[in-house]
């Protein structure tokens, strides 16, 4: 087709109208064929995109500038008021707190965990396919249910863990009254549905290593634990850093393990295991009833997330530049996914 | 939402009008039996009506059939939700958007009214001088919106009681006969002193604590003041600072904690649910509907037990009413049904089917409310026992738009005090002080 590009006729050539109206309508089809199918075969996706989320990211900016009640609908124009309410209510700062702490002793211990099931899954096992397959069911596990099993183990006065500690002469941990306890038990509940998923998607990548790099290491004399830090870690960085965004914006979106933690599921008397996700429902369907409110603090959290995912991308692109050399293919994933 | 994550229910109610409710009232007719009227204005074609309920209203399909069977031009599809929280936001949600897919019957809980009724003209007046005297008058005050409409048909309440635990009583050398107990704790003007003073006596004797939950007995004490947190002629809400009321309540409560009379559990949560089978208090706060949790948490747990007293006078926690919201193609055929099904024969079946406590004065004193006995609760006769609770109710406190949101302020600084032990008291009050004039 391109090949015909040349010959569309010049205007007032000789030949006559109508067969060149007709082969230049059939050209341009076939120019426009070439340069719309493309984006037309990708286009659902983006239209998909521009409807379920662009299009909820323009109009949440909107409602943040209003007035804008739950059941009243759309009031004044307010500027900024929104975001300077939201910001002057130490609730808000108190949940920022939260989910940064509650996102660090989720994601960090996640990942560790992650790749060294991974590590092991890699391994020649019996039955590989039975194993892989178990570390993924907590995943399949909806993670209310989860919530609630967890509820009970770390209950203050008659949980299980609690009832433990007392067995071998511990005091009873304060899992709803101490923050940090709190923290800990709901990061709990984040790795045990996230480590297994996680595994299954370092297992992934752990395959694709060149086994002759293994054969190599161990004529070099390289210990199991020698290859796994010197062959395995480095070969699937791209990976590492996929995870690790991932793990990010879903350590910083935490809702249902927190609401579920407790029976009013507002972080508790103190707010002390109240995320920023939570305190936007609290704002918005809470006694605020004040959407305008929500809208400012989900913009906030968006701009967090951003500038959080940039600070990610920047330190993760030094490891992954710092290693070896030829990992094209890779860098470019790496691009794709930050 | 509040804090009614779980089945929590809370009392609400709009404003009392006391001088224009009493006269409204003193017209109340005596007759109103009947529900149905043939005549009234409906459409000839079939038309389809749409009742969403949560929970379990009672309202079973062959009562339903019922209604079909007199009128024969009316289908009745009934929609329940798990929970009040699924209701609840599916509700306001599509209120919000005008209206579109709400049924044309919603059932509401009485926490919900502070908010809907800022809200009247999203739902049919259903004022009907022919139902006048219907329920108890109260009920219909909660309904009643500050311009005089009434957006919901009644449906069940919740009138209070003590429930306790006769075999801890018992060991602790207390009374374990119902009505020993209700004197014990002060009989006819039994006082929340009376009541502590009794759970004084009882934890110096016994392992247990008295009651489950601070936050529990902070609820059943702030609704018996007529205006807790905010002023009923202007809705502002007044400086938590300054309410002397409030803060008596909040100290009568810390004081008992610091005795020990509390255990220290957050109601409906893991702790107070394993609570039951682990002997954790030995009296609770009753409302007619409290007594089916009761049973199902304690499984294996004989002893509980009803006593006909509630300190302070009487108390109402939760129930429900039926609207009918003002986008519905059929609002006046479903006005008709709201009418029916809240009608006393229907509340009374729906008693039978699912114990909810009926607020029309008619089904309370039906032959099948004032005979019936609980069995797991020692054959108390709970019908008349819970009515006899409802009728010590003098009125609906007045209960704003800042009214949860405050409350919520001074529950968390109980809880932070009896459960998380997180602060002392004083501390707590100044958080919940600053915390509420924030809010503003």
């Amino acid at each position: 087709m391109a090949v015909l590009t040349p010959q569309r006729p010049a205007p007032g050539s000789g030949a006559p109208e109508r067969e060149s109206r007709r082969l230049g309508f059939s050209q341009r089809l076939g120019r426009w064929d070439v340069k719309l199918s493309p984006y037309l075969y990708i286009s659902p996706f983006f239209i998909l995109f521009a409807v379920t989320g662009l299009f909820p990211l323009a109009y949440t900016a909107y409602v943040s500038v209003h007035d804008w009640s739950l059941l009243g609908g759309q009031g004044e124009f307010v500027g900024l008021q929104n975001f300077s309410d939201v910001l002057a209510q130490p609730t808000f700062w108190k949940s920022l707190g939260n989910t940064l702490s509650i996102f660090v002793l989720s994601s960090v211990p996640q990942v560790i965990i992650a790749i060294t099931i991974a590590a092991l899954l890699d391994q020649n096992l019996r039955s590989a396919t039975f194993w892989r397959m178990g570390v993924l069911i907590p995943y399949v596990v909806a993670p209310v249910a989860v919530s609630m099993i967890f509820g009970r183990l770390f209950a203050d006065q008659y949980g299980l863990i609690n009832s433990m500690l007392g067995v071998i002469g511990m005091d009873p941990i304060a899992w709803h009254g101490d923050r940090l306890a709190s923290h800990v038990a709901i990061a709990s509940i984040v790795n045990y549905r996230w480590v297994g998923y996680n595994a299954l998607i370092f297992l992934a990548a752990m395959q694709a290593v060149p086994r002759e790099l293994y054969e190599a290491a161990v004529i070099d004399g390289a210990g199991r634990v020698r290859q796994f830090f010197s062959i395995t870690v480095p070969q699937i960085r791209a990976t590492i850093i996929f995870v690790v965004i991932t793990s990010t914006i879903g350590g910083l979106q935490i809702f249902d393990e927190v609401r579920m933690f407790d029976a009013t599921g507002l972080g508790g008397p103190d707010r002390n295991w109240m995320t920023t996700v939570l305190y936007l429902y609290d704002v918005a369907w809470g006694n605020q009833h004040s959407l305008g409110r929500a809208s400012a603090v989900a913009w906030m959290l968006f701009l967090l997330i951003v500038l959080i995912g940039v600070v990610n991308f920047l330190i993760t692109r030094q490891i992954s530049t710092s290693g070896a050399k030829s990992r094209p293919k890779r860098k470019s994933i790496t691009r794709g996914n930050a | 939402m509040l804090s009614s994550t779980r089945p929590t229910r809370r009392v609400a109610a709009r404003t009392l009008q006391a001088t224009a409710g009493a006269a409204v009232f003193a017209l109340a007719l005596t007759a109103c039996g009947g529900g149905s009227d043939e005549g009234s204005a409906e459409e000839d074609g079939p038309i389809t009506l749409k009742v969403a309920t949560f929970n379990d209203f009672g309202y079973t399909d062959e009562m339903l059939a019922e209604y079909t069977k007199e009128h024969p031009n009316v289908t009745v599809e009934h929609v329940k939700a798990a929970t009040t929280d699924d209701a609840r936001s599916n509700m306001t949600t599509k209120l919000a958007a005008g209206g579109e897919g709400l049924a044309d019957i919603e059932a509401i809980e009485v926490d919900w009214l502070p908010e809907l009724s800022q809200y009247p003209d999203l739902f049919t007046d259903l004022a009907d001088p022919e139902l006048d005297g219907r329920w108890v008058d109260w009920k219909v005050q909660q309904a009643t919106t500050a311009d005089g409409k009434i957006i919901g048909y009644g449906t069940d309440i919740g009138p209070e009681a003590i429930c306790y635990r006769a075999d801890l009583f018992e060991e602790a050398g207390l009374p374990t006969d119902r009505e020993e107990v209700a004197e014990l704790l002060g009989g006819e003007d039994s006082t929340w002193e009376d009541y502590f003073a009794a759970g004084r006596d009882f934890v110096k004797e016994s392992d247990a604590a008295w009651y489950d939950s601070s936050a529990g007995t902070f609820q059943g004490m702030i609704n018996q003041l007529p205006a807790a947190f905010e002023d009923p002629e202007t809705g502002e809400a007044k400086d938590l600072g300054d309410n002397a009321d409030v803060k008596a309540i909040y100290d009568e409560i810390v004081g008992s904690v610091d005795d020990d009379l509390s255990a220290g559990l957050e109601q409906w949560g893991d702790d107070w649910v394993a609570g039951f089978q682990n002997d954790a208090f030995a009296t609770m706060l009753c409302p007619a509907w409290m007594t089916g949790p009761i049973e199902q948490n304690s499984g294996g747990i004989e002893g509980w037990d009803v006593a006909d007293v509630f300190p302070g006078g009487g108390g109402n926690w939760g129930g429900s009413f039926l609207t009918v919201p003002a986008s519905g193609a059929h609002t006046e055929a479903a006005k008709e049904l709201a009418a029916w099904l809240t009608a006393p024969e229907q509340q009374t079946k729906a008693f039978e089917t699912s114990g909810t406590f009926p607020s029309q004065i008619e089904a309370q004193e039906s032959e099948a409310v004032q005979g019936f006995t609980n069995e797991f609760f020692n054959d108390a006769p709970v019908g008349q026992i819970f009515s006899t609770r409802a009728q010590a109710i003098e009125g609906a406190p007045y209960k704003g738009a800042h009214y949860f949101a405050i409350r919520d302020e001074v529950t968390n600084a109980l809880n932070r005090v009896d459960i998380t032990k997180s602060q002392d008291a004083e501390e707590s009050w100044n958080e919940a002080v600053e915390k509420a004039a924030a809010l503003g």
